[in-house]
């Protein structure tokens, strides 16, 4: 079985390798179509078109070589129209760090794409995804016998690299990092990887598939990798197998399939399940604009998604706790319940780190809440969203550092990045702002709390140790205390680790349900009167 | 100012330290020579299987006890001098106190058997314990076998330790069956199995003769007294239970039996010196309750109570219903009121088990009134707070598998049992009851 497992893991680091090597290869042959029809859309300046005609198009160039020579040409434009006496500023291409690669060189690297991998990009496929998918299971499955009988078995965690914060934890860390760096800012790096999901994308929809498609459809074959790695790990425990289920089943279908299916019927790409604030563009001028176009369905989906943040998102807390949403719907929990499920013991359980977490997290709340404003008020007042507002701020100027600083930086590189470090819920923990917005709801209008089981606990510390969430759920339950916290997720492990069954997660009359305690149940009853009716 | 001194940082001593402060202003100092700080024993289990550092077993960060003015020293008392009101340290300090808390828990016992101090002889109870585990048993090519004596609770537990690390384990119980003084022959059997199913090499009904050295005075091997069998490992635990940590105690005038005498209020024979937890000896027991009890439980609440008494409100030591909980590598166990091993007088005993042989439930009640008395359960979690109250009202037997569904505390879309334990019990008992169905207002009713 051991062997069967190494083999599974060699497989599937085979194919991740393959996918990553990808990178580094293959090259970029501009047409003098494809130039045409990108720099028609792309670009005003006669400078630069003559220039890059002269020096891409139909030579046979690396992503590298492509992209410096795009940006080296585009700043030599720039200079060139910046030395006019009368500056043509509709000529002048607009140069960031952030936005350049990603919406200015990658739509012609996609385009150009030639080599090896664009001609065969189905056996691409099952060489990179297919490979790290049946490697994966193949690794997971020998658990069902490595792991023993079913229980808890977290044998060895603190002791393995992987795991702990070691030199394969830090490899894991880099990885995911840079990757997600690339995947937002530099997509143009990322064309071989984009092409192996092309078929796929062809095959929904007809259309090419971009940098999106792609992630869309790694985080569902790696949450499918890991939802299976669940289901034998936690195989006694009925509640993680229905939700790790569910919270799958929502991922691939609200989130993968269903989108991809509206725009096969040129309808507006739409998670249904996505709520404002978490989806921070629902309000943007350019979605309300999109939908309010889209006739029945679109006006249909404005509608929902705004009864789904005002009242089907509270409702649903306050009978069930905010569970509901951050581990059973949510694909952001759902990749955290799933690949991230390996690192949840290292998030920090400190005061210190409580005290960070709300700041950041309401801060951020408060931060799309203030955008959003904003955005509604430009929208029905007719203001242009790039003109200046306030302090030479506009409207857009907020969205789109919002949607660097939370959407990209945050959420992604930092949220999901730094698993290995900082705990499988970077985000939901210290950025999500709907994650916030129902953290209140649940502290002060809910049903739901953890019981803890009268004076049954022996402090041993599993239950603090794997909350993902870092809520020190021992000092509640050493106290005969109940849970009742903002940022429980409910995804049950507490429970599920409890070696003495003292913590179960239940909705009921929220009468009781904040119990602070003095003495315990179990001594003496005068004693216990006298204590907690003070 | 009052100075409160607790010798022992367990959760005795911490538990009276915190309520202490809770209730007053007092001088509190702490003293073990174990660790700086309070850390859970029960979890230094896990440290060694790898589910938690030991960080994680510490209850309170380490900013705790300054910001609760409880003054945490590390020394080791090595006797009391009570006419002056003074501890003297192994280092020859002395250290004086106004009130003087005695909190120093167990210690493994031997029993005198040769080689019981050899290198590679182990109990599992200190800090200590677990670095010289992971000292002499770090893996299975260091460890090519460990033998455990004594068939308890910290020997099984042990014993997961070990297999946890895959280093194969014989385990050797002096019973016919394991833990049989303190189960019933069911569920004991019911251990039996889970043990040998994780291929620990159970043997019953076999004494300890000695342990046997390598020439660098390391464990060799181990002999059974009844067979004269010989087994090589490198790895002896000692787990035959524990007995009050009180040796520095002895010469005082502090009286002293197996534990440290205390009455109702926990007071020693001697004035302003108290003891609680493991290492207290209650002169007379208490209902039906052992003179000692080293149990997690009574330990804390011992420490809730002597909390009162040196804040002025004398308070009588007096535990409520018995319970208590534990698990047998991946079956939990959890009891509430009374389940002896063998059934008395007036008492009948309902037992029901599922079929896959992890799950069952063991209900003692009275024949003639239909009282219940108590339950043990098996791999179906309870809720603490039903059988407390079922044992207050003094609530008929029919009453509790009636109401079993509000007695579930285990997590959501378990399978539930109920029906089937209730047919089986009718079945055996000429009844008719019918389940009721799960009650908020009754599993929350706290009036």
């Amino acid at each position: 079985m051991k062997t069967l497992k190494n083999i599974g893991l060699i497989i599937c680091f085979i194919g991740f390798t393959i996918f990553t090597a990808s990178i580094f290869t293959g090259t970029n042959k501009v047409s003098q179509e494809t130039f045409d029809s990108w720099a028609s859309q792309k670009v005003k300046s006669e400078f630069f078109i003559e220039k890059a005609q002269k020096e891409i198009v139909g030579k046979e160039l690396s992503a590298y070589q492509l992209s410096s020579k795009i940006k080296n040409i585009a700043k030599a434009s720039n200079e060139h129209y910046k030395s006019q006496k009368e500056i043509a500023w509709d000529k002048i291409i607009w140069l960031k760090w952030n936005k350049t690669s990603k919406d200015f060189i990658f739509p012609l690297a996609r385009a150009s794409a030639t080599g090896w991998v664009s001609q065969n990009q189905g056996l691409f496929f099952w060489l990179t995804f297919g490979l790290a998918i049946i490697g994966g299971l193949i690794a997971f499955g020998a658990d069902y016998k490595l792991l023993g009988p079913a229980g808890i078995k977290n044998n060895g965690i603190f002791q393995h690299s992987a795991t702990n914060r070691g030199i394969i934890g830090i490899g894991a860390f880099a990885f995911f990092v840079i990757f997600y760096v690339l995947l937002y800012f530099f997509p143009n790096y990322l064309i071989n990887p984009i092409l192996s999901v092309n078929p796929i994308k062809n095959w929904m929809n007809g259309n090419e598939s971009d940098q999106w498609f792609l992630y869309g459809f790694m985080y569902c074959s790696v949450m499918t990798v890991f939802a299976v790695r669940m289901f034998i790990k936690y195989r006694h425990n009925n509640y993680q197998i229905l939700r790790t289920a569910v919270v799958l089943f929502f991922q691939i279908a609200f989130a993968f399939i269903i989108p991809e299916i509206l725009v096969a019927f040129n309808k507006p790409w739409f998670d249904f399940k996505n709520a404002w604030p978490l989806n921070y563009t629902f309000f943007f001028d350019y979605n309300l604009n999109n939908l309010i176009d889209s006739g029945n369905l679109g006006i249909f989906m404005l509608v929902w998604g705004i009864i789904l943040t005002l009242i089907i998102v509270p409702v649903m807390v306050y009978f069930y706790g905010k569970r509901w949403y951050c581990s059973w719907v949510c694909g952001c929990g759902g990749l955290a319940e799933t690949l991230g499920d390996p690192y949840r013991q290292l998030s920090s359980k400190s005061l210190f780190s409580w005290k960070i977490e709300r700041w950041l997290i309401h801060g951020v709340l408060v931060f799309a809440t203030f955008m959003t404003v904003l955005t509604l008020y430009t929208y029905f007042a007719e203001i242009e969203s790039w003109k200046e507002l306030a302090f030479g701020i506009s409207a857009y100027d907020i969205q789109s550092s919002y949607g660097f600083l939370i959407g990209s930086i945050f959420s992604g590189v930092i949220g999901t990045g730094f698993y290995p470090i900082l705990g499988n819920r970077v985000w939901c923990r210290f950025g999500c702002p709907l994650a916030a917005y129902m953290g209140l709801v649940q502290r002060f209008k809910s049903r739901f709390r953890i019981t803890t089981n009268g004076g049954q606990c022996i402090s041993c510390g599993n239950c603090s140790t794997y909350c993902e969430q870092g809520i020190d759920v021992r000092a509640y339950a050493q106290k005969g205390e109940n849970i009742v916290r903002s940022s429980c997720v409910g995804c049950g492990v507490c429970s599920a680790v409890c070696p003495r069954g003292v913590l179960k997660l239940e909705n009921g009359p929220e009468d009781g349900r904040i119990n602070p305690t003095e003495v315990l149940l179990g001594n003496d009853v005068d004693l216990l009167k006298l204590m907690n009716e003070k | 100012m009052e100075h409160i001194v607790i010798i022992g940082n367990g959760i005795s001593g911490v538990t009276a330290a915190r309520h202490i402060r809770k209730l007053s202003d007092k001088k509190i100092t702490i003293i073990s020579s174990e660790t700086e700080h309070f850390f859970s024993r029960t979890a230094l289990m896990y440290v060694y299987m790898g589910h938690m550092k030991f960080e994680n077993t510490k209850p309170y960060e380490d900013w705790f006890w300054d910001k609760n003015r409880i003054a945490l020293k590390k020394a080791l008392v090595k006797s009391i001098d009570s006419n002056n009101k003074q501890l003297l340290l192994s280092n020859d300090e002395r250290f004086s106190y106004d009130k003087l808390i005695i909190a120093t828990g167990s210690k493994p016992n031997k029993f005198g058997w040769p080689g019981q101090d050899l290198k590679g002889v182990i109990g599992m109870y200190h800090k200590q314990d677990l670095e010289n585990l992971e000292k002499y048993a770090p893996n299975n090519k260091e460890c090519k076998r460990a033998v455990i004596v004594g068939g308890g609770l910290i020997g099984i537990e042990l014993a997961e330790m070990l297999h946890s690390r895959n280093v194969p384990v014989t385990f050797l119980v002096r019973e016919d069956s394991f833990w049989n003084g303190v189960l019933p022959q069911e569920e004991s059997e019911m251990i039996n199995k889970e043990i040998i199913d994780n291929h620990i090499d159970l043997r019953l009904g076999v004494n300890l003769k000695e342990i046997k050295a390598d020439a660098s005075g390391k464990v060799k091997s181990i002999v059974i007294a009844e067979t004269g069998e010989e087994i090589e490992c490198n790895v002896v635990g000692l787990t035959a239970g524990v007995s009050p940590n009180i040796n520095f105690v002895k010469d005082s005038a502090i009286e002293t039996n197996r534990g440290v005498l205390v009455n109702r209020f926990l007071e020693t024979n001697t004035k302003d010196v108290y003891a609680i937890g493991d290492c207290a000896e209650q002169k007379v027991a208490i209902d039906q309750r052992r003179p000692i009890e080293a149990v997690w439980y009574t330990g804390r609440m011992m420490g809730e109570t002597l909390a009162q008494t040196i804040c002025g409100k004398k308070t009588a030591y007096k535990p409520g219903h018995w319970f208590n909980s534990a698990k047998f590598i991946d079956i939990e166990y959890q009891t509430y009121g009374w389940v002896w091993a063998k059934p008395r007088e007036n008492e009948a005993r309902f037992f029901w088990q599922h079929k896959d042989g992890k799950k069952a439930i063991h209900v003692n009640f009275d024949k003639n009134t239909r009282e219940f008395i108590g339950i043990n359960t098996f791999g179906i979690r309870m809720r603490h707070e039903f059988f407390d109250k079922v044992l207050t009202e003094k609530k008929e037997v029919e009453y509790v598998l009636k109401n079993l569904a509000n007695a579930n505390f285990d997590p959501e879309f378990y399978k539930q049992h109920e029906q089937e334990i209730i047919s089986k019990f009718n079945k055996e008992n000429n009844t008719s009851i019918k389940a009721e169905k799960k009650s908020w207002s009754l599993i929350f009713n706290r009036s």
